[in-house]
C-alpha cells in the first residue's frame, strides 16, 4: 500500500522504482523477455527498429495522448488532423516510405488516433483500379497531399451487399461527362472515413448507366470540395455523421451528390472503361477487386484488432497483480486478485489468445504475401483460398478479440470503467472492426460457402487446397485419452478440433443437401442452414488457429525456454477451447464425459502454471506507457498514484461549472420557501 | 408522462453533442426541475414518483440519485430518533445533498480491508476522521464530485486504542453557501468514464478532519461520550436492503435488454440487405436466419427476466413482512438467490446489449443508435453492488451448505429442494440413461426438470471437487479458491434452473390464448436455446441423448421462423416512448434514414462548413509541400 510521501500530501510524480508486487512477479520469469521479444518482433533487429521508430514518435509532443481521453470531439478530430501533418514531416524527413513493413511501427506506436487513414485506400483504389495514366495524374497529387481523397462505397442504407448500392453515374456522349446523383435519402454515401471535414476529393462507387443500360458497379474520382477555400463542390452536400462509440477523431461523413458532373477520364479504368462514342469495354479480370478487400482485411488485423487484445491484456494482468481483495489465508496480507482462480480463468486463456492470434497473423502474412505475388503475375489459383481464409479469419479473430477486451475491461472491477484505465477505449475501438471491412456473420457465410464447395470436391475425388486438406481424412475411431497427461499432446487435441470442424461441416452440408433434394430453392435451403453452416466456418477457424500455434510451437526449437511456455500457452488455448464448448466435442462420442472431465482438470491446472510467467508473457509483447495510455497498465504499477494524478487534470475539476450557482442553488432556496 | 413531454423546460439539446461540463450541468438543471415538479404538481407516491422520473430524466442519470437513494435511507434507517429528528428535514429539503461513501481506490468488493479511519477523542469528544494511504481515497461515489455537500462516509472506528470495524459517519465536505471543499477535505470528480457523463462520481480526502460524537449513525452501535463501544445486535437485518437493490438490478437487466431488443428488431425489420430470392427486392434483415438466431433468445431471454425481477420484488415485499413479525427463516436463501441471479440477468443483459449493437451493423456502432449509450450505462452494474463472480460464489457458498446438509440427511426447502433428491436417489449415469426418454422437448415443464437435473449434477460435482481439495490441502480458503471456478459454474445453473422455472409458471398465469401461445414460444425458445449453448452439460450428465441435442438444434429454428411474424408486436408490447428509447434506429415510425441525416447536421464537427482545422493545419501544410 503506498504510503503519502513525508510532507503528508501526495503530490510527485510518480515516482521511479517498480511496484514491489509487480517487480517480484517478474523476478520469476522463467524465460527471457528479451528474447521472446525478440521472437514476436521476428528478430531482434526488428526489435530495435520498432524501438527506435517508437522513440522518435514519443519524443514529440505532438504526438503526445495525454489529454486524450478528456478531449471532445472537435478537439480530437483536429489533433488527429495535427498528426496525421506531423507525421508526413517527419516521413519526409527521416525517409520513411509507406509501404515498407516499418510502416506498422508508427502506427503502433501512434496508437490510432491519426487522420487520413482512408487517404491511403483512396491511393491503394487508384494503384489498384486506375490506368497508368490515373495514377501518374493522381498519385502524386494525393502523396503531396495536394488532395485528400475518401473511398465512398458504403450508402447509408447499403452496407455489405455491393450490387445494391444506389448511387447513379449516368454517361452523356455529347459533352463526355459522367453526371452523379444521390436518387434518394439511402442512396446518400455515409460512414467513409476522412469525408466529413477533411476530404478533397472521394473514389466514389456507383451504378453506371450508358443508353439507358446499367452496367453495374464501378469506382470514380469526385472532386467534393474546392481546392481554394475547402467549400463543398456545387451540387454536393458533405458533413460529419455525428458521435460515435468511439472514433471520434475520424470524421466518418455523408455526401450527397445532386447533378455533379465529372468528366469521362475519372473513371478508374484498369478493367473496364466507356469508350467516347458511349461503347462499355471491360478487360481482364476484376477479381483483382478482391485483392483490394484482402489487403485491408489482413492490415487492420494487425495493426488495430490483435494489438488491441494484447495491450488489454497487459493492462488488465498488470493490474491484477499490483490490486489486492480479501484473503487466501486468514492471517496473511490481502491476496493478488490474480491469485484468485476465477480472475486467472478470465484472463490467461486470452492471453493465450493473444499469442494465439499473434502467431495466426504472421502465417496469414507469409501466405497473403505469397499469393499476392502469384495474382500480380496473373495467377488466380489461391485467390478463392485466400479470400475464405481471410474472411473467415478476420470474422474470428475480431470476436475474439472484442470479446476478450471487454472481458479484461470488467475483469479490473470498477476501476476497469474509468477513461482513465485505457479499456474503454481500447474496448470501443476493437468493437468497430465486427462490422466495418464486411458484418462477420457475413463473412463466415462466405467461408462456409467455400468449405461447402471443397467438401462437394473431396467427395468427388477431386484435390483440395491445403488448408482443407483435413476434410478429406477419415473420421472414425474416438479419442483414446486415459490421464491428464495424454490431453497435453497436440495430436490429441488437435485431432479432436478437426473432427469437430469436419463433422459439423458434413452435418451442415448433408442437411442443405437434403432440404435441397426436398423440393427447396437453393437460397431458401441456404438460409435455413446458416446457423449451422456459421458454426461450422468457426469450427474451421479454430482449428486452423490452434493448427497454426502446434506448428509454431514445434519450429521454437533454439528457444527452448520459450518454446517451453509457449507450449504451454498452446495447450491452454486449445484445452480452453474445449472446455467452453464442451457439447460440440462430446456430441458424436468423440471424447467421453470421462475424458471431459479430465480436460477440465487438466486446464485448470494449466492456470496455475501460467499464472506464474503472466506478468513476464504481458511484458514481453513490449508496449511503451505512452502506447498504453492506461493508468492501470503502466510497466511501473504505481495503479493509484496515477488514477489520483490522471483525475485532477480532468476538465470537470479545473473548469467551473454553473451547475451550482445556476441550479443547485436556486433549488435550496426554492425548495425551503415551499417547506 | 404527458406532463413531462409537454413541458418546455426539459427539452435540451442532445446530450451526444455535448461535453461532459455540459452534460452535469444538464442533467443537474433536470434534477432541480424535476424536485421542483414533484413538489408542484404533489406527487408522492413511490409508483407515480418513479415513473415521473423516469420520464424527467430519459435514459439520463441522475447526479442526485445517491440522495434520494442510499443516502435519505441510510439516514433513515440507520439514525437514532434524535438524530432523525436533526438531519432527515435538513435532507428532505435539500439544503444539504449527500452521497454515500464507502468505496475507496484500493478497495470494493472487501469491506473489511477499507483503510478510512475515524479516531474518536473523548477530550473533544469529536471523531478524527483521515484518509492514511492513496489507496484509502474515497473513489467513485456518485455526485461526491462536484454535488454534494455532505457525504455518509464508512470508516474503521478507533476508540479507546482499539478498531471497531466499519461505521457509518455523517461527514460535511462543502461550505454552505459557497460550495467550497471544507478544510482538511479534499473532493473532487475522478474523470471521464466509459459511460456516466453526466455524473460527477468522485474522490474524497481527509486530514484531520474533526466531526462531533454525534454525526456517528448510531441506531445499532454507539461510542459513549467517554469512548466505550457499545455492539450493535444482530447483522442479518442489511440483507434486507441488499436483497432489495439486488432485486432492482435484475429488474433494469430487463429493462436494459428490452430496449436493446427493441431498437434492433425494429430496426432489422426497416433494413433491407442482399437478396434471399433472385431478382425480387432485398428483404428485411430480419427474414435472415442468423439475424433472427442473434435477437430472438435475446428477446425471449427480455420476457424471461422480466419474470425474474417481478418475482424477486413480490418476494422482497412478502418477506419483508416476516421480517418485521422476526421471521428470518427465509431470508438466507433469498439473499444468496438474489446474488446470483443479479450476477446471472447482469451478465446476460450485458452481452446481449452488445449483441444487439452489433446486430444493427455500423449504424449500431454510431451513438444515434441509442445502443452504446445503453451498453455504457448497463456495464457497471456487473461490477457495482457486487463484483458478478463474488456474487456467484455467495450463492455457491450457499449451495454447498445445502448439499452438505442433505448429505448428512437433513431436508432443505425452497428453490434449492431439489437437491434433497440427491441423497435419495443418487445421480448416477445408468440411472441416468434410463431418463432422456422423459424429457419432452415441446414440453416447458419437462424442460424446467431436465435444468433442474442440470444443476443438481453441478452442484454435486463441485461439493465434491471441494471436499477433494479439502482432503488434500489444510486451508479451507485455498481449497474453495481452487474449486471456485466449478462453484460458479453450478450457480450459474442454479440460477438458469430458477429462470426456466420462473418463465415457466408464469405461462399458467396468462388467460389470453393468443397471448399464452406467442409466450409458449418464447418461453420454450429461453430453454431450448440454453441447452443448446450447454449441451455438453446435458450429454456429460446423460439427461439428453445425441439425437435430442439434434433435435433440440432444429426446434430452436423451427421457433426462430414462428415467432417472427410477432417481433415488432412483441417488442413494441414493451412499450417505451421514443423519448425514453433515444434511438434514432429504434424509433415507432421507422422513419429512420432521415431522422439520422437531420441527426448528423447537428454535430458539433458540421457547426462550420469549414473546420478551423483546414486553416490551421491543412493548408500550410499543403503550402510547404
Amino acid at each position: 500500500m503506498a504510503q503519502w510521501n513525508r510532507s503528508g500530501y501526495f503530490r510527485s510524480s510518480v515516482s521511479r522504482d517498480v511496484n514491489p508486487d509487480l517487480k517480484a512477479e517478474r523476478r520469476t520469469a522463467s524465460f527471457s523477455v528479451e528474447r521472446l521479444t525478440a521472437v514476436l518482433d521476428g528478430g531482434a533487429d526488428n526489435t530495435r527498429t520498432r524501438r527506435a521508430m517508437e522513440a522518435v514518435i514519443h519524443r514529440d509532443p505532438v504526438f503526445s495522448r495525454e489529454k486524450q481521453y478528456f478531449q471532445s470531439q472537435n478537439e480530437r478530430y483536429e489533433a488527429a488532423v495535427r498528426k496525421a501533418v506531423r507525421l508526413k514531416e517527419k516521413m519526409l524527413q527521416r525517409g520513411w516510405t509507406e509501404n515498407r513493413p516499418e510502416t506498422k511501427y508508427f502506427y503502433r506506436a501512434l496508437g490510432g488516433d491519426v487522420a487520413f487513414n482512408v487517404h491511403r485506400v483512396f491511393k491503394n483504389s487508384i494503384l489498384a483500379l486506375g490506368t497508368d495514366e490515373q495514377i501518374a495524374k493522381w498519385i502524386p497529387l494525393a502523396e503531396k497531399y495536394h488532395i485528400i481523397g475518401t473511398y465512398a462505397q458504403t450508402e447509408l442504407g447499403h452496407g455489405t451487399f455491393l450490387r445494391g448500392l444506389e448511387t447513379t453515374a449516368t454517361f452523356d456522349t455529347s459533352t463526355q461527362e459522367f453526371t452523379l446523383n444521390t436518387p434518394r435519402i439511402s442512396a446518400m454515401k455515409w460512414w467513409p472515413g476522412d469525408l466529413g471535414r477533411s476530404a478533397t476529393h472521394a473514389v466514389v462507387f456507383a451504378q453506371l448507366y450508358v443508353k439507358g443500360e446499367c452496367y453495374g458497379l464501378h469506382p470514380f474520382i469526385v472532386q467534393i470540395r474546392s481546392l481554394r477555400d475547402h467549400l463543398p463542390a456545387p451540387g454536393v452536400t458533405v458533413g460529419d455523421i455525428g458521435p460515435k462509440m468511439n472514433f471520434e477523431h475520424i470524421d466518418n461523413g455523408y455526401l450527397m451528390l445532386q447533378s455533379v458532373t465529372i468528366p469521362r477520364e475519372n473513371m478508374l479504368g484498369r478493367f473496364s472503361q466507356v469508350l467516347p462514342d458511349g461503347t462499355y469495354v471491360k478487360r481482364g479480370s476484376d477479381k483483382i477487386n478482391y485483392l483490394t478487400m484482402i489487403v485491408t482485411r489482413v492490415e487492420m488485423l494487425w495493426v488495430e484488432v490483435i494489438p488491441a487484445l494484447q495491450k488489454a491484456c497487459t493492462i488488465s494482468v498488470r493490474y491484477s497483480v499490483v490490486r489486492r481483495q480479501s484473503k487466501l489465508n486468514p492471517g496473511e496480507a490481502e491476496a493478488k486478485i490474480l491469485d484468485y482462480q476465477t480472475q486467472q480463468q478470465k484472463l490467461l486463456p486470452l492471453l493465450a489468445t493473444a499469442y494465439a492470434l499473434h502467431f495466426m497473423n504472421a502465417y496469414v502474412n507469409k501466405f497473403y504475401s505469397k499469393g499476392y505475388t502469384e495474382i500480380r503475375e496473373g495467377n488466380f489459383d489461391s485467390l478463392p483460398e485466400l479470400h475464405a481464409l481471410t474472411s473467415g479469419l478476420k470474422a474470428i479473430i475480431t470476436d475474439y478479440c472484442t470479446a476478450g477486451a471487454e472481458v479484461c475491461l470488467r475483469a479490473c472491477g470498477g476501476h476497469g470503467y474509468s477513461a482513465l484505465s485505457g479499456l474503454p477505449f481500447l474496448y470501443t475501438k476493437v468493437a468497430a472492426s465486427c462490422t466495418y471491412e464486411g458484418d462477420n456473420t457475413v463473412l463466415f457465410l462466405q467461408t462456409a460457402r467455400y468449405l461447402v464447395k471443397c467438401l462437394a470436391a473431396v467427395h468427388a475425388g477431386q484435390p483440395t487446397p491445403p488448408s482443407v486438406a483435413y476434410l478429406s481424412l477419415t473420421n472414425s475411431g474416438k479419442c483414446w485419452v486415459r490421464t491428464e497427461a495424454d490431453l497435453l499432446k497436440p495430436d490429441i487435441y488437435a485431432e479432436a478440433y478437426r473432427r469437430r470442424a469436419s463433422r459439423l461441416l458434413s452435418t451442415a452440408a448433408a442437411k442443405l443437401q437434403a432440404l435441397i433434394q426436398s423440393g427447396a430453392e437453393e437460397y431458401v435451403a441456404w438460409n435455413r442452414c446458416t446457423v449451422q453452416l456459421v458454426q461450422a466456418a468457426k469450427a474451421h477457424c479454430q482449428y486452423i488457429i490452434v493448427k497454426n500455434f502446434i506448428d509454431t510451437v514445434e519450429k521454437l526449437t533454439n528457444e527452448a525456454e520459450i518454446q517451453k511456455i509457449m507450449k504451454h500457452l498452446c495447450d491452454l488455448f486449445a484445452l480452453h477451447g474445449i472446455f467452453s464448448n464442451t457439447g460440440d466435442f462430446l456430441h458424436d462420442g468423440y471424447i467421453s464425459g470421462d475424458q471431459m472431465d479430465l480436460v477440465t482438470a487438466s486446464y485448470l491446472d494449466l492456470l496455475a502454471v501460467i499464472r506464474s510467467d503472466a506478468v513476464p508473457l504481458v511484458d514481453a509483447f513490449d508496449f511503451t506507457d505512452e502506447n498504453l495510455n492506461s493508468a492501470l497498465g503502466s510497466y511501473d504499477g504505481h495503479v493509484y498514484q496515477r488514477l489520483y494524478e490522471w483525475a485532477q487534470k480532468s476538465p470537470t475539476n479545473q473548469q467551473v461549472s454553473r451547475a451550482y450557482e445556476s441550479y443547485l442553488k436556486p433549488l435550496f432556496q426554492g425548495a425551503l420557501s415551499k417547506l | 408522462e404527458a406532463l413531462v413531454l409537454n413541458d418546455p423546460e426539459f427539452q435540451h439539446e442532445d446530450l451526444n453533442f455535448l461535453s461532459r461540463s455540459q452534460r452535469y450541468e444538464v442533467a443537474i438543471r433536470k434534477s432541480a426541475l424535476m424536485v421542483m415538479k414533484l413538489r408542484e404538481y404533489g406527487i408522492a407516491d413511490p409508483d407515480e414518483i418513479y415513473w415521473f422520473k423516469r420520464m424527467c430524466l430519459g435514459s439520463c442519470v441522475e447526479p442526485l440519485g445517491l440522495h434520494f437513494s442510499m443516502f435519505t435511507n441510510a439516514l433513515q434507517n440507520q439514525c437514532t430518533v434524535t438524530q432523525q429528528d436533526k438531519w432527515l428535514p435538513l435532507t428532505y429539503g435539500l439544503q444539504i445533498i449527500g452521497t454515500y461513501a464507502q468505496t475507496e481506490m484500493g478497495h470494493g468488493t472487501h469491506l473489511r480491508g477499507l483503510e478510512t479511519t475515524a479516531t474518536y477523542d473523548p477530550a473533544t469528544q469529536e471523531f478524527i476522521l483521515n484518509s492514511p494511504t492513496v489507496t484509502s481515497i474515497k473513489w467513485w461515489p456518485g455526485g461526491l464530485g462536484k454535488t454534494s455537500n455532505y457525504a455518509i462516509v464508512l470508516a474503521q472506528l478507533y476508540t479507546q486504542g482499539q478498531c471497531k470495524g466499519l461505521h457509518a459517519f455523517i461527514v460535511p465536505i462543502r461550505q454552505m453557501g459557497t460550495h467550497e471543499p471544507l478544510p482538511g477535505i479534499t473532493v473532487g470528480d475522478i474523470g471521464p468514464k466509459f459511460g456516466y457523463d453526466e455524473m460527477d462520481n468522485g474522490y474524497l480526502k481527509m486530514d484531520n478532519f474533526r466531526i462531533p460524537r454525534e454525526n456517528m449513525l448510531m441506531k445499532y452501535a454507539k461510542v459513549e461520550p467517554d469512548g466505550t463501544y457499545v455492539k450493535p445486535l444482530s447483522d442479518k437485518l442489511t440483507y434486507g436492503t441488499m436483497v432489495f437493490i439486488r432485486s432492482l438490478i435484475v429488474g433494469d437487466s430487463a429493462r436494459s435488454l428490452c430496449r436493446a431488443c427493441t431498437i434492433a428488431i425494429r430496426y432489422s425489420s426497416v433494413r433491407h440487405q442482399s437478396e434471399l430470392t433472385p431478382g425480387e427486392p432485398e428483404p428485411q434483415i430480419l427474414d435472415y436466419q442468423t439475424q433472427q438466431y442473434k435477437l430472438f433468445p435475446l428477446l425471449a431471454t427480455a420476457y424471461a427476466f422480466h419474470c425474474v425481477g417481478a418475482y424477486m420484488k413480490k418476494t422482497y415485499h412478502r418477506i419483508t413482512g416476516d421480517i418485521n413479525q422476526g421471521n428470518l427463516r427465509e431470508l438466507p436463501e433469498l439473499h444468496a438467490l438474489s446474488a446470483g441471479l443479479k450476477a446471472f440477468t447482469s451478465w446476460t443483459a450485458n452481452a446481449g446489449i452488445e449483441e444487439c449493437r452489433m446486430a444493427c451493423g455500423g449504424h449500431g456502432y454510431s451513438r444515434c443508435s441509442g445502443l452504446p449509450d445503453i451498453y455504457v450505462t448497463f456495464t457497471p452494474s456487473c461490477t457495482y453492488e457486487g463484483e458478478n463472480t463474488v456474487m456467484m460464489l455467495q450463492t455457491a457458498r450457499f449451495l454447498v451448505k445445502s448439499y452438505t446438509q442433505v448429505s448428512s440427511g437433513q431436508l432443505v426447502s425452497g428453490m434449492v429442494s431439489y437437491l434433497n433428491d440427491l441423497s435419495g436417489q443418487r445421480i448416477q449415469p445408468q440411472q441416468v440413461a434410463a431418463r432422456p426418454t422423459a424429457v419432452l422437448i415441446n414440453d416447458p415443464a419437462s424442460l424446467v426438470e431436465a435444468y433442474k437435473l442440470r444443476a443438481s449434477r453441478l452442484v454435486e460435482a463441485a461439493a465434491k471437487n471441494l471436499q477433494a481439495e479439502l482432503t488434500r490441502r489444510k486451508s479451507q480458503e485455498d481449497s474453495w479458491n481452487r474449486t471456485s471456478v466449478d462453484l460458479v459454474r453450478a450457480s450459474e445453473a442454479h440460477c438458469h434452473y430458477v429462470v426456466v422455472k420462473l418463465f415457466t409458471a408464469q405461462l399458467s398465469e396468462i388467460n389470453d390464448a393468443a397471448v399464452h401461445a406467442v409466450m409458449s414460444n418464447l418461453c420454450l425458445l429461453y430453454a431450448l436455446y440454453g441447452i443448446s449453448k450447454h449441451t455438453g452439460d446435458f450429454l456429460q450428465a446423460g439427461i439428453l441423448t445425441n439425437a435430442q441435442v439434434t433435435q433440440v438444434y432444429q426446434r430452436v429454428k423451427e421457433l426462430l421462423a414462428a415467432i417472427r411474424p410477432n417481433a415488432v408486436a412483441l417488442v413494441d408490447a414493451f412499450d417505451f416512448h421514443d423519448n425514453h428509447l433515444g434511438s434514432v434506429l429504434g424509433r415507432y415510425d421507422g422513419n429512420i434514414y432521415e431522422n439520422m441525416f437531420e441527426w448528423a447536421k447537428k454535430s458539433p464537427l458540421n457547426k462550420t462548413e469549414v473546420h478551423e482545422s483546414f486553416h490551421k493545419h491543412l493548408k500550410p501544410m499543403q503550402a510547404k509541400l
